[in-house]
């Protein structure tokens, strides 16, 4: 009767349901809990005046800010840690006594740094984007085919020609996997830090309608960052598979 | 410089060797795995080396081709020492699988080594196409390795090889993972190739016939370390032929004692 792909949506559809059943039943009033038809509500009204557009543009532009450059040092020098044993071995004790700082105990820190609004809500996204790429880009680089290595020595490839036509191609379905990774750390390091502090994006207006006593519009930015994250993630693993589904299979079986 | 000329002077063949091994040892993580091999290979001479597995028949490939140094002794082309691989020296590897670049097409891999070499893209299209025609595979450049055969990929690195345009062409084993009908062939069309380009030819396998059938010479390593343990001179009659050669009775004598050579080596 019901095709398998929609099978997966009948239990939150059921759960909605019986929400709203439920808090009509007992007349719900709460500072946390709102029925599924005033959220729905709330969230089309602040699609309407603007306010969700606004919020979700400012959290999107710090996160992918900070994806981009948190991905490129972590590229390059997972690229270079990869490559360069001796570099590897004499960066190891500075990286693992680096890398265990969660990005946001940098707060207080970027706060006096740099202020309120974007630029220190970049920096700690880039912080915490830089080393599930630098880790996971360092063991691809290090994984890659030695024989291919072999080849590009034998026909003596330069070696900005041996990263360019050999490395990186070889290793790049782990690094794009590992920036599909950080592109979900990036949104939740973001919206943290709008939580926490700063004035702007998803994270805050959740935190000022929390205080205006409007659940259903807490309730409905918390939706709405869900989906976000879910349609990133969904459409980088389409695009992982549309650009690497030969060279993964390949990658893969080695 | 003084070594060449004594080598000129003492050397007992007559002729410069291209590549020269002399007094060369490896000893990789403490084990010795060549000692001592001095070994000459005149230029457009096909070598043929044999031996048991284990015996440091890879090892000796990879020195000449620059990718190992040699712990003591010298290894040199054309009378300079290698201390790096070359762009004339080509190497085919025996697992084509990994020696060939997944995310590029047949014609993709062939442009690696004249991109490397500094070809001017507008060249490559037509000498790709030469390439690929020559080792039979005019019609697929825009299939990827994966969608190839062992026989087609093997070639595809054999055109790629060739597009370093080599002095020198090292073979490692390149038809062993193959069957026997796709191992025939690809000897005679090496043969064919070679004898149209004049590349001196270092050829290693553990398929005695495989040796004579090719060789102008075959070389037997002994295994713990390696070192050479016979040579003997091949002189079948060129163009060698599947059948008539391998039936000829001085064929069937080398393969004799080649045989021995091997079953002494391992007892």
């Amino acid at each position: 009767m019901i095709p398998e792909r929609f099978k997966a949506f009948l239990l939150p559809i059921a759960l909605l349901a019986i929400l709203e059943i439920w808090a009509r039943a007992v007349g719900l009033q709460s500072d946390s809990l709102a029925p599924p038809s005033a959220i729905a509500v709330a969230l089309v009204e602040a699609f309407q005046d603007g306010s969700m557009l606004t919020a979700t543009r400012d959290t999107l532009i710090s996160a992918f800010a900070g994806l981009s450059i948190g991905g490129a040092v972590g590229l390059a020098f997972g690229i270079a840690l990869g490559i360069f044993h001796g570099f590897d071995r004499l960066m190891e004790v500075t990286i693992e006594a680096i890398r265990p700082i969660p990005s946001i105990a940098l707060l207080p820190i970027a706060l006096i740094a740099l202020g309120f609004g974007y630029r220190m809500e970049i920096v700690i996204v880039a912080f915490a984007c830089v080393w599930p790429i630098l880790i996971l880009t360092r063991a691809a680089v290090g994984g890659i085919e030695p024989r291919l290595i072999e080849v590009s020595r034998a026909l003596r490839l330069s070696p900005v020609d041996r990263v360019r036509k050999i490395i990186i191609p070889a290793a790049l379905p782990r690094i794009f996997l590992a920036f599909r990774l950080a592109a979900g750390i990036a949104l939740i390091v973001a919206v943290t830090v709008e939580i926490a502090i700063n004035p702007i994006g998803l994270g805050a207006a959740i935190m000022t309608a929390q205080q205006a006593l409007r659940p259903d519009l807490m309730l409905a930015y918390l939706f709405w960052i869900g989906l976000i994250g879910y349609l990133l993630n969904t459409g980088l693993m389409v695009a992982q598979r549309h650009l690497f589904g030969r060279a993964a299979l390949v990658g893969d079986s080695a | 410089m003084i070594a060449a000329v004594n080598q000129g002077a003492n050397g007992p063949s007559p002729g410069r060797a291209q590549i020269a091994f002399s007094g060369v040892t490896l000893n990789l993580g403490g084990k010795a795995i060549l000692e001592n091999v001095s070994l000459d290979v005149k230029p457009g001479e096909f070598l043929c080396i044999i031996g048991a597995s284990g015996c440091g028949k890879t090892t000796a490939l990879r020195l000449a081709a620059g990718l190992y140094q040699p712990t003591s002794g010298t290894v040199a082309f054309d009378g300079k020492p290698m201390l790096a691989p070359r762009r004339d020296i080509a190497i085919v590897f025996q697992d084509y699988g990994k020696a060939l670049l997944p995310w590029r097409t047949a014609a993709g891999n062939v442009s690696l080594a004249l991109e490397a070499s500094g070809m001017a893209a507008s060249q490559r299209a037509a000498r790709i196409d030469e390439l690929l025609k020559k080792v039979g595979l005019p019609n697929h450049a825009e299939k990827y390795p994966a969608e190839m055969s062992g026989g087609m990929q093997q070639r595809l690195q054999i055109a790629r090889c060739l597009a370093q345009e080599p002095k020198a062409l090292l073979m490692d084993e390149p038809f062993g993972a193959l069957d026997a009908m796709t191992r025939q062939g690809l000897q005679d069309e090496v043969l064919s190739l070679v004898r149209a380009s004049d590349a001196t030819v270092v050829f290693v396998t553990h398929d005695l016939e495989e040796a004579i059938y090719l060789g102008d010479r075959v070389i037997g390593l002994l295994p713990h370390p390696g070192r050479i343990g016979i040579e003997l001179k091949i002189d079948l009659p060129r163009p060698r032929d599947q059948l008539t050669t391998r039936e000829n009775p001085e064929f069937l004598r080398l393969r004799r004692e080649l045989f021995d050579f091997i079953k002494a080596s391992e007892a």
